[in-house]
């Protein structure tokens, strides 16, 4: 297996994008990234897509020739491939664009992710989330995605007392970092208040506690480490990855509050990197839910079960504290288009290592992402470290 | 859901019939073809729940789409069956009558329909015992 490292990365501004269609999205990502990396379209070896449900947003399937063609890379039949797995598509992505260039297959490779989430009406947008966890037994009886992500926090504010401060602060700490972040969907700051008084979505959960419905996309280069240089002087590494699977529906976990899939996929990534906890400068993970921040804080092993409400509210969680949370405002303000989440993720991750996150740059040289379909059916982790 | 897609679990919906696998025990409701404990050593037959159980957590759904518009507020809940599978189901009862550890029981109820000329979906819901 090569070394391989990301040599340039894009991502448009995250929001409620009416002007701009689903290819569009794609195309202005994948610009970015190529001017990053200072690459033309025909260096390119292969693409890889991440995207949730095109064919529902935008009735649009074969993604993959889709992207390839509006990006002129169909012309010099460049292979793109669309990857799928709910909200973890960016994420898994990413990996199948490593696996290609650390496996010597390709060397230019491009992951991305994108999806378009506005051009359905909020019901569809219900139903099109609820299809990441299991229709036949899950979509039947009534689950909408906030429901579930809401079972889980009544078991765990029940098991280990939880305060809805603790919670809503999730959401407030990373409106906090969404300020500084010129991509983020909400770049205000909100109050405990404003979490507490906003309207019930599904007990306990609130408004303020879910992430938004958004348009986006986001797009990186990767390139085996060797080369990684002819492109750029700030190459970042990828020092570890980490996959894991776990049951589709909630209520077979084993433990409602534990996303096993996060303690596998975060340990896999961990072991290869060869790296600690505590070298950790900051980790982009998916907090879809304030609940779902908190449970990722604890199954990654930065705190135990019950201590990540703790860790929020003294602010170590913040930027600046022990272990900063989201320092690109988190799904909850940078905003949630699904299938780019997890591309988003790498895309902040490399700019706080390159040093080039200004206003909410985390001085340190390893970072973390973690993506997470579903309810946890799926979750993708990876370290990153300065080449 | 097709028509085709729901009458294809019709019997499990309608009496709770899951599955039990005889090599460790375990059972299955929703029913699984395969154990994941066993896999190729298990050995599947079916099996009828006895219907009760008791609240696993539970959530009050404000907001829905498709067939469960009208029904918000209402409580959504994983139950353990005494059998100790668990599923998910529509809880029916006040919301602010729902408690973990609450003991329940199945009832036959509508579940949906095929917008308002197709077919009408009936299976087990789950209502205070």
């Amino acid at each position: 297996m090569r070394e391989v490292a990301v040599i340039g990365v894009g991502c448009t501004k995250f929001g409620e994008k009416w002007e701009t269609s689903f290819r569009n999205l794609f195309v202005q990502a994948g610009a970015l990234a190529l001017e990053d990396a200072n690459i033309s379209g025909e260096q390119i070896d292969e693409i890889f897509v991440g995207n949730m449900s095109a064919g529902r947003f935008v009735e649009q399937e074969h993604i993959g020739a889709l992207i390839a063609d509006y990006a002129g890379l169909a012309t010099d039949n460049i292979p793109a491939t669309r990857v799928e797995a709910a909200c973890a598509s960016g994420g898994l992505s990413f990996k199948q664009a490593y696996t290609a260039v650390a496996s010597g297959m390709s060397d230019i490779v491009v992951a991305a992710g994108v999806e378009k989430m506005t051009d359905v009406g909020t019901e569809v947008t219900t139903d099109v989330l609820a299809a990441a966890a299991d229709r036949e037994w899950e979509g039947i009886a009534g689950v909408t995605f906030p429901g579930l992500y809401a079972m889980i926090a009544t078991d765990y504010m029940n098991r280990f007392g939880l305060t809805r401060e603790q919670l809503a602060q999730v959401a407030v700490k990373n409106h906090e970092n969404g300020v500084m972040n010129p991509n983020a969907q909400f770049r205000k700051a909100i109050t405990l208040d404003t979490v507490i008084n906003s309207t019930l979505v599904a007990d306990p959960l609130r408004l303020f506690d879910c992430s938004p419905v958004t348009d986006g996309a986001a797009a990186v280069i990767l390139a085996p480490l060797d080369r990684a240089r002819e492109f750029t002087d700030t190459p970042i590494k990828v020092l570890g990855v980490g996959q894991a699977s776990s049951t589709l529906a909630l209520h077979d976990r084993k433990d409602i509050c534990t996303l096993d899939a996060t303690v596998a996929a975060g340990n896999r990534a961990f072991q290869m990197a060869k790296v600690e906890r505590k070298d950790i400068g900051f980790v982009e993970v998916h907090d879809c839910f304030t609940i779902a921040e908190i449970c990722a804080i604890e199954d990654l092993g930065f705190c135990k079960k019950g201590e990540a409400g703790r860790l929020t509210e003294e602010g170590q969680t913040a930027i600046g504290g022990k272990i900063p949370i989201n320092p690109s405002g988190g799904l909850k303000a940078c905003g949630h288009p699904v299938g780019a989440t997890g591309i988003k993720q790498v895309y902040e991750t490399v700019k706080q290592l390159r040093g080039d996150a200004k206003g909410r740059q985390i001085d340190t040289e390893i970072g973390m992402t973690h993506n997470v379909g579903g309810t946890g059916a799926t979750v993708v982790c990876h370290i990153f470290g300065r080449a | 859901m097709s028509v085709a897609r729901f009458w294809r679990k019709q019997q499990n919906r309608y009496n709770l019939i899951g599955t039990h696998c005889t090599t460790c025990g375990r059972y299955f409701y929703p029913p699984r073809a395969f154990c994941p404990d066993c896999r190729r050593e298990g050995k599947i037959v079916e099996f009828q729940a006895k219907g009760t159980g008791k609240v696993v957590t539970y959530t009050i759904i404000r907001s829905s789409s498709g067939n469960f518009k009208l029904l918000t507020p209402y409580v959504l809940a994983i139950i353990e069956l005494d059998e100790g599978s668990r599923l998910t189901t529509h809880l029916i009862c006040e919301i602010d009558q729902v408690y973990i550890g609450m003991p329940v029981k199945r009832v036959f109820r509508k579940l949906g329909e095929e917008g308002s000329s197709g077919a009408i979906f009936y299976g087990t819901k789950f209502v205070p015992a």
